[in-house]
């Protein structure tokens, strides 16, 4: 092989192209895909944060219902309770009216009773007079029986 | 294939061949051989082919890169990216350190390679058949069947070799791996001599094997060509022609292969090559 000026313009030819392969295709390539790696990687961190920022909001979200319920548990106790104790309470007021009412006409009654049986009292004499009159066909002397007919009455 | 092989006998056949394997030449060149003779002698065929193919790889490149799209990467863009993402893994694999020059070095290398043992896979005789018409005799299509550009790139990255040795070693560093490696510094005129044919090898190696295997290459398809020619009588034509298109079609084939390992091997031990002259002289 000779040494000729066509080695040397292949040589030239040479360094000229790596000077353009790096200037036009390697360095924009390799800083574009240095780029994607980055946002790639910077897009999975991101997902992976918003993964456990979601499994947090749930992991709250289930501690809040939980609480909640808790709550509405305890409410519908406490209700519960005060609806019992208003029922009982209900049931007291209930029976001491009923007593009320009751003692209040127990003694309308005994009154009632003892109105009548004095009004009784005031005719059973005149009326036994007037039978005894019928039965003896004359009259009886009202006064002078007085004693025994007001022994009468208050036997009634 | 021409009709003047058609009227073959032994010495046409090797006109046509050595027809095939001739530049051309322009400047100080033998008038009856036509082989470059002195200095001045350049293969016009060899450069203009070489550069129109940077030519093109400049290019589509800046084409390319007037249109990149980190999002959605069109088809030719995946495929760029693949070859790059390929160069720079067999750079992260095979080089130690970090050296901005080796990746685009090696994609050059790479790219421009393949790009020149691909005119092999042209038919022989199409390129040239038109260089006639225009008036050229000679036509050798495949800048890497010729030595001076295998040669040329094999020098460069020597020179490379030579640089970063001295640079990362330093000069006393690098003289002191002649003296001492590899049998010590009780063989010194030993170590010299094998240190200084281990060095020459490697340039000498990546070019010779490049031609080497092109040339081989472009020969069997000058060979496969001439099947047809030998046979233009009669009836043997009808055998004759498909065994040479079955004969080429698998060389073909074949060559595609043989074109991209050497692309490959080139690449590769240039990476290599280039990282052994980045690491530190140790000390036998």
């Amino acid at each position: 092989m000779n040494i000729t000026v066509t080695l040397f313009a292949q040589v030239a030819a040479f360094i000229a192209l790596i000077y353009f392969v790096n200037k036009v295709l390697w360095t924009p390539m390799s800083t574009m895909l240095a780029d994607r790696q980055k946002r790639i990687a910077d897009g999975l961190a991101a997902a992976e944060k918003g993964k456990k920022d979601q499994e947090l909001a749930e992991k709250n979200a289930k501690q809040q219902i939980a609480e909640a319920k808790k709550q509405a548990a305890e409410i519908v106790s406490q209700a519960q309770k005060r609806s019992n104790d208003i029922v009982e309470e209900a049931k007291d007021i209930a029976r001491v009216e009923a007593d009320r009412i009751v003692t209040a006409a127990n003694a309308e009654i005994e009154q009632e009773i003892n109105r009548a049986k004095e009004s009784l009292r005031k005719e059973v004499s005149s009326i036994a007079v007037a039978g005894a009159s019928k039965v003896l066909k004359k009259e009886v002397d009202a006064k002078a029986h007085a004693d025994l007919l007001n022994d009468l009455a208050a036997q009634i | 294939m021409s009709s003047e092989s058609a009227q073959s006998s032994g010495g046409s056949t090797v006109e046509y061949i050595q027809h095939h394997l001739t530049n051309l030449c322009v400047g100080n060149c033998d008038p009856v051989t036509h082989k470059a003779a002195g200095f001045w002698a350049l293969h016009v065929d060899t450069v203009f082919f070489s550069c129109l193919l940077a030519a093109l790889i400049v290019f589509v490149a800046q084409r390319l890169g007037a249109s990149l799209q980190a999002d959605k990467p069109g088809g030719f863009q995946n495929f760029i990216e693949t070859i790059i993402d390929f160069v720079s893994t067999q750079v992260r694999d095979s080089f130690p350190g970090h050296n901005p020059i080796i990746a685009p070095l090696a994609l050059t290398i790479f790219l421009w390679v393949w790009l020149m043992n691909f005119m092999d896979l042209i038919p022989v005789d199409l390129l040239p058949l038109i260089g006639s018409m225009f008036g050229i005799d000679y036509l050798k299509v495949v800048p890497t069947t010729d030595l001076s550009t295998t040669m040329a790139m094999s020098l460069t990255v020597f020179g490379l070799i030579l640089y970063y040795n001295i640079k990362v070693k330093g000069a006393v560093g690098y003289m002191k791996m002649f003296l001492f490696h590899p049998f010590g510094k009780f063989f010194v005129p030993v170590n010299v001599v094998m240190t200084a044919i281990e060095e020459l090898a490697k340039p000498l190696s990546l070019g010779l094997r490049l031609f080497g295997n092109m040339f081989a290459g472009e020969l069997v398809f000058l060979l496969i060509a001439l099947i047809g020619g030998s046979a233009a009588i009669g009836a043997g034509l009808l055998l004759i022609v498909p065994l040479q298109i079955v004969l080429d079609l698998a060389w073909l084939i074949f060559h595609i292969l043989v074109i991209t390992l050497q692309a490959f091997i080139f690449m590769v031990l240039t990476i290599v090559y280039l990282g052994m002259a980045h690491t530190e002289a140790d000390d036998h």
